[in-house]
């Protein structure tokens, strides 16, 4: 069979078959978008209850047959929750300590990394490469000792005791080094000819050009101290020291039966409200990060 | 000289970092695994750390034996076993969606991307009012104001309400709520990921199939997924090593009683174990079940390691 023969066959075939393929790739195509829209509203269901839920009255939180636009808009409920979790501490303490943190850590991973990436020492393989193997261990192994150690230190029921333990991130390290390393070597060449010290090379001239790296950096650091609930409650547990997962758990401790719901509902949506904040303006760089670490917050 | 007088510098740049791991890295690996080798660790060093404890595997034998224990590592390894395959078929097929879609792709990436920034506490506490029944259920007054919006759901379709989370529930109502929590926790990470792999999905597999008039289903088992298998590796793993170390949507959907109101404890998992110890100062037992937590993870990986290097196509 020559060429052109298989040629006019298939284009027949083809000719054939388009009207038929029309239908199923339209049927496909309706298919496809209404599964995902189904599947929208169920990961979108539980945000829009709970922000209808905020404003209901306790009484129309509680009609047997549901409503899915409240009758009256109770603000109040805000205000309410606002003292009743005493939502303003919480805040104030976990912002204090994730902003702490976040500043203390990007210094001592942009020094480190620094290190790694640009200057010569003995065993700088060895040392990183043991560095890599600790990302293995899970963190409950070391949360063990770190409690002891906190607790020998004096420093239950302290600032110090949540910001500490968490300011070496061996992950974030290996982050900014791999970013670190992509800049051209000829620049550091460059500044070291003209006389440039290191320090001052890595502050006015790398750190800039990793900028995107360190924002995811600090972004996901934030995160971490916002949604941090195991570390705090063992270790500053008492009203003064407080975080805000913490302490929104403290302050619902009941999770059936006669709860008042819609003031639940209310501190939910306010302990919530910041991160959503946050992905609205910085989803690039969270999504960027998220999707290289592998790491809820 | 100058080669010595660099060393001098780099070890300064690298000091903060490196006494800070010592102490809350390198120590507790040390102390872990000396602590669960030491026999009644706790009660020797509560009584001025007399040298008395003897090595052994003690802690082992008593993690083993403890019922609770054997409770925790059921509940932990039955919701792995069941939320990550359900999570990643069900973020795969999001995934490849979105990948063929055009309009709207924009606006529903990001929606499903939501769950992730989260706190998975505060949303715990949505999902267990979606699932409550609001009232006095199981007390002496039966009043039942509300069976809750899931259950007014099911009520539509014409099916009974269930007592998912409250006073008098059984264990699997329970477990139910904990995996539809904890899908809807675990989708966007995976979407992310698989999402990501499809977009670098060399075209021209497809074109092939298109030309060959190969039906979807088809397309989706003999070429996406095998193209994607990397990646699908990567979340299963990354699944597993997060399922075993499941604890705080738990605490998120029943409280710190971690378990419906007549049973509370009952749905503990491992790491709810190791901080159970832990608070009542049984440091020996809680290392001990640290390391064993941890050598179910390392074993798992393997297994998953080994099972993708012969099915994943690089």
């Amino acid at each position: 069979m020559s060429d052109h023969t298989i040629r006019t066959m298939r284009s027949r075939d083809m000719g054939k078959a388009t009207s038929k393929q029309h239908f199923t790739k339209g049927f496909a195509l309706v298919g496809t978008y209404l599964f995902l829209c189904v599947m929208a509203v169920i990961v979108l269901f539980p945000f829009y209850w709970m922000l209808i839920s905020s404003v209901k009255s306790l009484a129309e939180y509680r009609l047997s047959k549901p409503t899915f636009w409240p009758q009256v808009l109770l603000l109040s409920n805000y205000a309410e929750a606002f003292t009743t979790a005493s939502l303003g501490r919480l805040f104030f303490n976990t912002a204090y300590v994730g902003i702490i943190s976040t500043i203390l850590s990007l210094f001592i991973t942009i020094i480190t990394a620094f290190a790694f990436a640009r200057l010569q020492f003995k065993g700088k393989e060895l040392l990183f490469a043991g560095l890599l193997a600790t990302m293995m261990i899970p963190g409950e192994l070391f949360t063990i000792t770190n409690y002891i150690t906190v607790s020998t230190f004096g420093w239950t029921n302290t600032f110090t005791a949540l910001i500490v333990p968490f300011l070496v991130s061996v992950f974030y390290i290996y982050l900014l080094r791999q970013n670190f390393l992509q800049i051209p070597n000829e620049l550091y060449l460059a500044a070291k000819v003209d006389g440039t010290s290191d320090w001052k090379y890595l502050w006015k001239v790398m750190v800039p050009l990793a900028l995107p790296t360190l924002i995811s950096i600090t972004i996901l650091k934030m995160m971490g101290a916002w949604n941090s609930y195991i570390w705090p409650r063992l270790v500053a547990n008492d009203e003064a020291h407080r975080l805000v997962t913490n302490g929104l758990r403290n302050a619902f401790k009941d999770t059936s039966g006669e709860v008042n719901y819609p003031v639940q509902m209310a501190a939910v949506a306010l302990v919530s409200a910041p991160l959503f904040l946050v992905f609205i303006f910085l989803r690039k760089y969270i999504m960027a990060g998220v999707s290289r670490s592998g790491i809820k917050g | 000289m100058v080669e010595s007088k660099h060393q001098w510098k780099a070890w300064l740049y690298l000091a903060p970092a490196i006494v800070l791991l010592l102490v809350f890295t390198v120590w507790p690996i040390i102390n872990t695994v000396r602590m669960a080798f030491l026999e009644d660790y706790s009660i020797a060093a509560a009584s001025g750390g007399e040298a008395s404890f003897s090595l052994g595997v003690g802690n082992f034998v008593k993690v083993a034996q403890y019922q609770d224990f054997l409770v925790c590592l059921k509940n932990t390894v039955l919701l792995c076993l069941i939320t990550v395959p359900i999570s990643t078929l069900l973020a795969l097929l999001v995934a490849v969606a979105l990948n063929s879609i055009k309009p709207l792709r924009k606006l529903l990436q990001t929606i499903f991307f939501l769950p992730y920034v989260t706190n998975s506490i505060a949303i715990g506490m949505v999902f267990a009012a979606m699932f409550n029944i609001v009232g006095s259920l199981g007390t002496r007054r039966p009043l039942i104001q509300t069976v809750g919006i899931v259950n007014n759901v099911i009520e539509f379709f014409g099916g009974s309400y269930v007592n998912w989370i409250n006073n008098g529930s059984s264990y699997w109502p329970n477990m139910f709520v904990l995996i539809i929590y904890i899908v809807w926790n675990a989708l966007p990470f995976k979407i992310l990921i698989l999402l990501g792999g499809l977009q670098s999905v060399n075209k021209q597999y497809y074109e092939a199939a298109k030309v060959d008039s190969t039906p979807r289903w088809r397309v989706l088992w003999r070429i996406t997924v095998p193209l994607l298998s990397p990646m699908i590796a990567y979340v299963v793993i990354t699944g597993f090593i997060g399922g075993f170390k499941e604890y705080t949507s738990i605490v998120g959907i029943f409280g710190e009683s971690l378990g419906p109101a007549h049973a509370p404890g009952r749905l503990n998992t491992m790491v709810g174990f190791i901080y159970d110890a832990l608070a009542q100062h049984h440091q020996g037992r809680a290392s001990a079940a640290a390391l064993i937590l941890f050598a179910i993870i390392l074993l798992v990986t393997l297994i998953n390691l080994q099972v993708s290097k012969k099915r994943v196509h690089y």
